[in-house]
């Protein structure tokens, strides 16, 4: 599977062409669509012949200095131990499938050392934005074994200290990040399983290394490549050819380039945030076997007691493992509705659930417009999407129409689906946070809402279906860090733009003349959280608003109206005849400049800067219905009781 | 051949290296990797060492094919 790139379709028969036609345009000027030609041609199992032909599109497209959509241009040092040469040119055919355009500064063989630390080296005045510094075992020292655990503690000490010397010293000359490689191990084994035991094993001392260029990187900084982890995925009898190093000091198996390759790249692709968000799920022979419309819920194959069973709940598995780290998923498949959502309501053993599942397209039309479809609601790029089906007609024509999709190859064999995806990477990741493990959840309810409204049609049956819930309170010490980051953040829904620190909200909160509120709001997708301030200074006559500010994840929720009816009683509980609002224009908040107008207030000033006063007569205000409840704890006592 | 990237290449029985500009030992790698993967065949560094020119090349390929 790897070794051939068993997830990449076949090269195009007509590859060299197709490639001469590309070249011919960049220098006639790209036309429309040249980024998905290219992506097309590169998105296949190519050799390292076939990718240092297609490498040669990059210097002409970089030298005729076009921007082309989808491509990013970038320079990347390479800094090897051993002959890199041959890696190059394949480095930079497969970035092209990952959407970049690679210009390659390598290293002179052996002097990875010297090029880092002298200044004036053409890899420190090369203007890199990457590098990536490629250890091997045998250079850093670490293939003869040591005899006491002492001298095998210096041994990974010094190997690790040339690496970090290397990235330090380039360290100031790179715009962005450094990738290093993990090292893999050697095959032949001195003590045989007690390699492992024993810390000066040239094994022991590898996976010592390895270990602090993990911890390295868990500290942020670096970004790991592990080609450990390739290595011995591919098998190190395999990995290793030892005639190589002797020959030409190729530090692995040449036929390994392009798998080689194709991990540089994407890791490189991941660090630029070029990972795939949405994974795309047919449900026929890919989710269960069979079909659902004719087999029925008793006649598809899933579960336990038969392998084929099996395997199809570990797909299932694999997807909600993603889901879990944040992955979106979605359905595309043709079906009915009612049939292909049966599975996911009544049978047994789906590990999958329909709450899992952030858009559910079953229906006759093509997969492309379907695809289309769930990257709007998502509200995310077709080329975040990668779609899983076993038919490889509907991969064809995905591939053709949307070849920014990431679509894998898949065996006949269901039990190597999860193989497949997993060998392609699409969903690769260079940190991980609380916020990745609750993004699925985030673009699932959204996309729900976006649902719920185009199924309503009608905005008011549409907020009276969310069951939204309002609830306001004054501002105290456990709300005040957000009530803060949204004061400082916030810049389109914010009328005066003042900014006030921690302590600062701190004081108003214990200020008598003032007012300060937050508003929380939850529907039946999720919480969304404190979304709205409002610090008012209370006057005899007069409350004025200092601050209205409101996040834009809510607007046209009518969330504004619900805080204007609590302001108005609260401003009358306390003896006043009227609220005054103000609106200072800012470069960014001109979509509230009819803020006080829409709800009501007359103009009384419109100064020459654009500043505009406004004022709200308590006595003739009469607070709305609104399509949601309110909780109100800040309320003032006699509205309670009323 | 696409090893070297050139469109009007001549080759005979008697083309060594140095007959061609683009045949450095960086491509010398590249056309045994190619030749190994398009014939399943493997070559030995000594078995590399000893050819003179494409010709030998030929006669070793063709040895090890109808092995």
């Amino acid at each position: 599977m790897l070794v051939d790139l068993e997830w990449l379709p076949a090269p195009a028969e007509d590859f060299r062409a197709r490639l001469a036609a590309l070249q011919a345009e960049v220098t006639g000027g790209p036309g429309p669509g040249f980024a998905e030609r290219l992506t097309a041609l590169a998105t296949a199992a190519l050799d390292d012949t076939q990718l240092t032909r297609l490498a040669g599109l990059a210097p002409r497209l970089i030298e005729s200095g076009r921007r082309v959509d989808g491509l990013s241009s970038l320079k990347l040092g390479l800094i090897g131990d051993g002959t890199m040469s041959l890696c190059v040119a394949p480095i930079i055919g497969s970035a092209l499938r990952h959407g970049l355009c690679l210009e390659v500064v390598e290293g002179e063989y052996g002097s990875g050392v010297q090029e880092a630390t002298d200044a004036g080296s053409r890899m420190r005045t090369a203007g890199l934005d990457h590098a990536l510094i490629a250890g091997d075992a045998r250079m850093l020292g670490l293939d003869q074994a040591a005899f006491t655990p002492g001298d095998a503690e210096a041994k990974v000490a010094a190997a690790f200290a040339r690496l970090r010397l290397v990235v330090d010293s380039l360290r100031p000359s790179v715009r962005s990040t450094i990738l290093v490689q993990t090292v893999p191990p050697p095959l032949e084994s001195l003590f045989g399983s007690f390699d492992r035991v024993h810390p000066g094993s040239s094994f022991a001392m590898v996976e010592a290394l390895n270990r602090r260029i993990a911890d390295w990187a868990g500290e942020g900084a670096v970004v790991l490549v592990d080609i450990a982890r390739l290595a011995t995925a591919v098998g190190l009898e395999t990995w290793h050819e030892p005639s190589r190093w002797h020959a030409s000091k190729l530090p692995f198996a040449p036929a390994l380039i392009p798998l080689y390759a194709d991990w540089v790249a994407r890791t490189l692709a991941t660090a630029l945030g070029k990972a795939k968000k949405c994974l795309v799920l047919d449900l026929d022979n890919t989710l269960w076997g069979g079909v659902i419309g004719d087999d029925g819920l008793t006649g598809i194959k899933l579960g336990q007691g038969s392998a084929a069973g099996e395997a199809f709940v570990a797909v299932q598995q694999m997807a909600l493992e993603l889901r879990s780290r944040g992955v979106i998923l979605a359905v595309c498949s043709k079906n009915e509705d009612d049939a292909a959502r049966l599975p996911f309501r009544d049978h047994p053993d789906m590990v999958l659930r329909e709450d899992h599942i952030a858009v559910f397209q079953a229906n006759w039309t093509d997969k492309a417009a379907n695809l289309r479809a769930i990257a709007e609601t998502l509200n995310i790029g077709v080329d975040a999407l990668v779609l899983l089906d076993d038919n490889p007609a509907e991969r064809m024509q995905v591939r053709d129409a949307l070849p920014f999709v990431g679509v894998p190859e898949l065996p006949d064999d269901p039990s190597l689906y999860p193989r497949a995806l997993a060998a392609a990477g699409y969903f690769e990741a260079v940190t991980f946070s609380n916020e990745d493990r609750e993004r699925a959840d985030y673009y699932q309810a959204n996309a729900q809402r976006a649902q719920a409204l185009s199924a309503s049609g009608d905005l008011g049956d549409y907020l009276a279906s969310l069951d939204m819930v309002c609830s306001i309170g004054l501002v105290d010490p456990v709300t005040r860090p957000r009530v803060a980051q949204l004061i400082n953040k916030s810049n389109q829904f914010n009328l005066t733009t003042r900014r006030y620190s921690e302590s600062e909200v701190e004081a108003i909160e214990r200020d008598g003349s003032r007012h300060a509120i937050q508003i929380r709001l939850v529907d039946r997708f999720g919480d969304n959280g404190i979304i709205s301030v409002i610090i008012a200074d209370k006057g005899r006559e007069t409350w004025a608003i200092d601050t209205w500010l409101m996040s834009c994840r809510v607007l046209g929720r009518r969330v504004q109206e619900a805080a204007l009816a609590h302001l108005a009683a609260a401003a009358k509980a306390e003896g006043a005849r009227r609220l005054a609002g103000r609106y200072a224009p800012s470069p960014k908040n001109r979509m509230v400049a009819s803020h006080y107008e829409a709800l009501g207030f007359t103009l009384v000033e419109a100064r020459p800067d654009g500043e505009t006063l406004w004022w709200l007569d308590l006595a003739t205000y009469v607070a709305p219905n609104l399509p949601m409840t309110i909780r109100d704890t800040a309320a003032p006592m006699d509205s309670v009781l009323a | 051949m696409d090893v070297f990237d050139v469109d009007d290449l001549v080759i005979t029985g008697d083309t060594t290296a140095e007959d061609i500009e683009e045949w450095d030992s960086l491509h010398h790698i590249r056309l045994v990797v190619a030749i190994e993967r398009a014939f399943k065949i493997r070559f030995s560094n000594t078995e590399i060492e000893s050819l003179k020119n494409v010709g030998d090349l030929t006669k070793m390929i063709d040895h090890k094919v109808s092995r």
